[in-house]
């Protein structure tokens, strides 16, 4: 019998790796210097091979007939079927939004996969171990950037700060259980997001510290629902985009 | 260009700044009789020209000149392909493509770092291509209308690349042709995967397979310009060439090129089921050798000379992506002599 | 300061256990830190390398091409450094 709870937990996962992929992937022929091109396509990379690694598995646990692939999971389900946070979608900033964002996420992601490198779920496991090592360098080149943009020049000190306020609403979402995570964790195939939040903001404070940066104050509203497929307005924009292609041509092979 | 040089008529290229520091160090203030000699016999000798060794400066010039303008085509080559990113059609054509325009971005940084060899530094180069001193191929001033396209630039645009390229490997500068080696291994997958498209959706629907045809329409002939200008004849060059093959930079001349381009290209042509837009290609059985028509000239250095679709657009992209990088190039330099001093107190204390 | 003039660092790649590092090219970082982790993303994405060493470019000295011969032409009459300038029987074994 499928498992609902099962399937969105993957979903949640693959498609934080797909949609932030998306958003990195606009970086490519923008970045500050060359070389930072090639490091944010690697970033990219990783998380787009990611994401296809979770959608494929969360077909197969869904089982429908016929079995939903990637593409079918990436292309054709509606914004109201992603299970992404809102900070993934969020627009491209300059490139001190995008250090602090990725921060956030990759410190997430590598507190995420270290806790389920011993998922009863074992294909979840297999892909855990691969990508752990994979975040665990997106958190060191965010942590490279954020120490030297905080501690860098003036501008480059009140951006910083600035990026860290605005994407700072979208943060607590990524430590917000809901009913998937719930089901994953009671079954050993999950965390509750929230055990994760302590060493998250841990890592993040001391990075922050060492730049001579503030941790900004508790927002006035923050994101919420994107587990239960409830998006920011440019979350449409975003699919349209990554999705029109492949549903102009319906049924056809790329 | 794209691996090949030659100049606009009348274009001047200004000398390139003095070398910095030793490593790199190659101009040669006295280029003396005995040094010529030297240099002359590795040519001869078929030996690599390596950085410190005496040259001759218009060999120094002509080759920072091509290596900077290679350089600059795999940079500004970036764009029309990364405008397919966010829009592929597949999560694997995503990771391939993204892979891809990441290539793109490698094998520029290769050929400044191969250009730097000669005592040039990269930021120079960059502001001569921010300001229009400095070309790159022509055929990134074409638009990528359709996903098509990214088969069709993979497949003919990268092909004549190779072309082009793989006799560079053998170029008589050292640093140069070890880059082009690097670069050649990892293009072979540029112009396989581009094909691999085009296969694909000359066997879809018939929407995908008028989108294939339609791509290979507009690419073919800009792909043929790209080995440059005839060998003689009215459009021919101003004539870097001749001296060129003769330092051992250029290893064939651009129309050998071209026509080994169409004998590989045309058979695979006919594999896609894709008609080439030239009705005077033929096989001619006493040349071995495909015929094909006349090429645009004038439109090739109308383009070249900034008239193209895209011409405009891939300079300001270029520019802003690098005048909005400033802040952080100047953030990281000053982080870096922060921790420079507080190594130096600490040391001291 | 003009930007864009990060300094150039020399990067040398070890392709696998056993072999020396051997010079890859160079690329620009504004820190050790920062050139160590381009060199990564720009020379071992096709699993190139198990590890990179990173140098200043200005702190390496190079030897002098006019020094050429002084430097290395002495070494070329010295045949008796090498195994093949000797002489032995073709029978005897492990020589």
């Amino acid at each position: 019998m499928t498992e609902q709870h099962h399937v969105d937990y993957l979903l949640g996962l693959g498609d934080d790796a797909l949609i932030y992929a998306q958003r990195l992937g606009e970086w490519l022929t923008h970045a500050p210097q060359i070389e930072e091109d090639m490091a944010l396509g690697n970033v990219a990379l990783d998380l787009v091979g990611q994401a296809r690694a979770l959608l494929t598995h969360a077909g197969e646990v869904e089982g429908a007939d016929p079995v939903r692939d990637e593409d079918d999971l990436a292309m054709l389900r509606h914004e109201r079927e992603f299970r992404n946070v809102q900070l993934v979608e969020q627009p491209r900033g300059d490139f001190a939004h995008e250090m602090a964002r990725l921060l956030w996420f990759s410190t997430y992601q590598r507190e995420l996969y270290t806790a389920v490198l011993t998922s009863t779920d074992e294909t979840l496991a297999g892909v855990a171990a691969k990508a752990v090592k994979e975040v665990d360098y997106h958190r060191d080149h965010a942590t490279q950037w954020v120490l030297r943009l905080g501690d860098g020049t003036q501008e480059s000190h009140d951006r910083m700060q600035a990026a860290l306020v605005a994407v700072h609403p979208y943060v607590a979402e990524l430590g917000e259980d809901h009913d998937a995570a719930r089901w994953a964790a009671e079954h050993r195939v999950g965390v509750l997001p929230s055990s994760l939040t302590d060493a998250v903001n841990a890592y993040v404070v001391g990075v922050l510290e060492q730049a001579t940066l503030a941790m900004p104050d508790a927002p006035r509203w923050h994101a919420r629902g994107g587990r239960a497929g409830v998006h920011s307005e440019v979350m449409g924009y975003l699919l349209a985009e990554m999705q029109h292609l492949h549903r102009s041509h319906p049924g056809a092979s790329w | 260009m794209y691996g090949n040089d030659f100049g606009q008529p009348g274009a001047t290229d200004s000398r390139a700044g003095a070398p910095p520091h030793p490593l790199n160090a190659a101009e040669t203030p006295d280029y003396t009789d005995a040094l010529a000699e030297y240099f002359d016999g590795l040519i001869e000798q078929d030996q690599r020209v390596e950085p410190r060794d005496a040259m001759p400066e218009a060999y120094r010039t002509t080759l920072i000149r091509q290596m900077a303008q290679h350089a600059h085509s795999e940079i500004i080559g970036m764009q029309p392909e990364a405008n397919w990113i966010t829009r592929a059609p597949s999560l694997r054509r995503k990771a391939i493509l993204m892979a891809k325009v990441q290539d793109e971005a490698g094998h520029g940084l290769y050929l400044y770092s191969a250009a730097e060899t000669l005592g040039v530094d990269r930021s120079e180069l960059l502001d001569k291509l921010h300001s229009g001193r400095q070309k790159y191929s022509s055929i990134f001033n074409y638009p990528t209308l359709t996903w098509a396209d990214a088969g069709a630039i993979g497949w003919l645009v990268d092909g004549a690349a190779i072309m082009n390229q793989v006799p560079l490997c053998r170029c008589s500068y050292g640093p140069y042709a070890r880059a082009m080696i690097r670069v050649c291994k990892e293009e072979s997958f540029h112009q396989r995967q581009g094909f691999e498209i085009l296969w694909v959706l000359a066997r879809g629907t018939k929407e995908q397979k008028a989108m294939a045809q339609d791509a290979a329409n507009r690419w073919w002939w800009p792909a043929l310009q790209m080995f440059g200008p005839p060998d003689t004849g009215e459009h021919a060059s101003t004539g870097h060439t001749a001296q060129s093959m003769a330092w051992g930079i250029k290893r064939f001349s651009n129309d050998d090129l071209r026509q080994k381009f169409v004998d590989m290209t045309v058979p695979q042509a006919q594999k896609l089921g894709i008609t080439l837009p030239d009705p005077d290609l033929a096989w001619n059985e006493e040349r071995g050798h495909w015929d094909f028509g006349a090429i645009d000239w004038d439109e090739f250095w109308r383009v070249l000379k900034g008239d193209g679709p895209c011409n405009e657009q891939r300079i300001r992209t270029r520019v802003e992506a690098h005048d909005e990088g400033a802040w952080v190039r100047e953030a990281a330099d000053a982080y870096a002599a922060k921790q420079a001093a507080r190594h130096e107190q600490g040391a001291v204390a | 300061m003009t930007s864009g003039t990060w300094p150039l660092w020399e990067v040398f790649v070890r392709a696998k256990r056993g072999l020396s590092h051997v010079h890859a090219g160079s690329l620009h970082a504004p820190d050790r830190e920062m050139a160590l982790r381009n060199a990564r993303d720009l020379y071992t994405r096709r699993q190139e390398g198990v590890s990179i060493w990173v140098v200043a470019s200005e702190d390496i000295t190079a030897s002098s091409p006019d020094e050429r011969d002084s430097f290395f032409d002495p070494a070329a009459d010295k045949v008796y450094r090498h195994p093949t300038f000797y002489d032995v029987p073709e029978d005897v074994e492990y020589l």
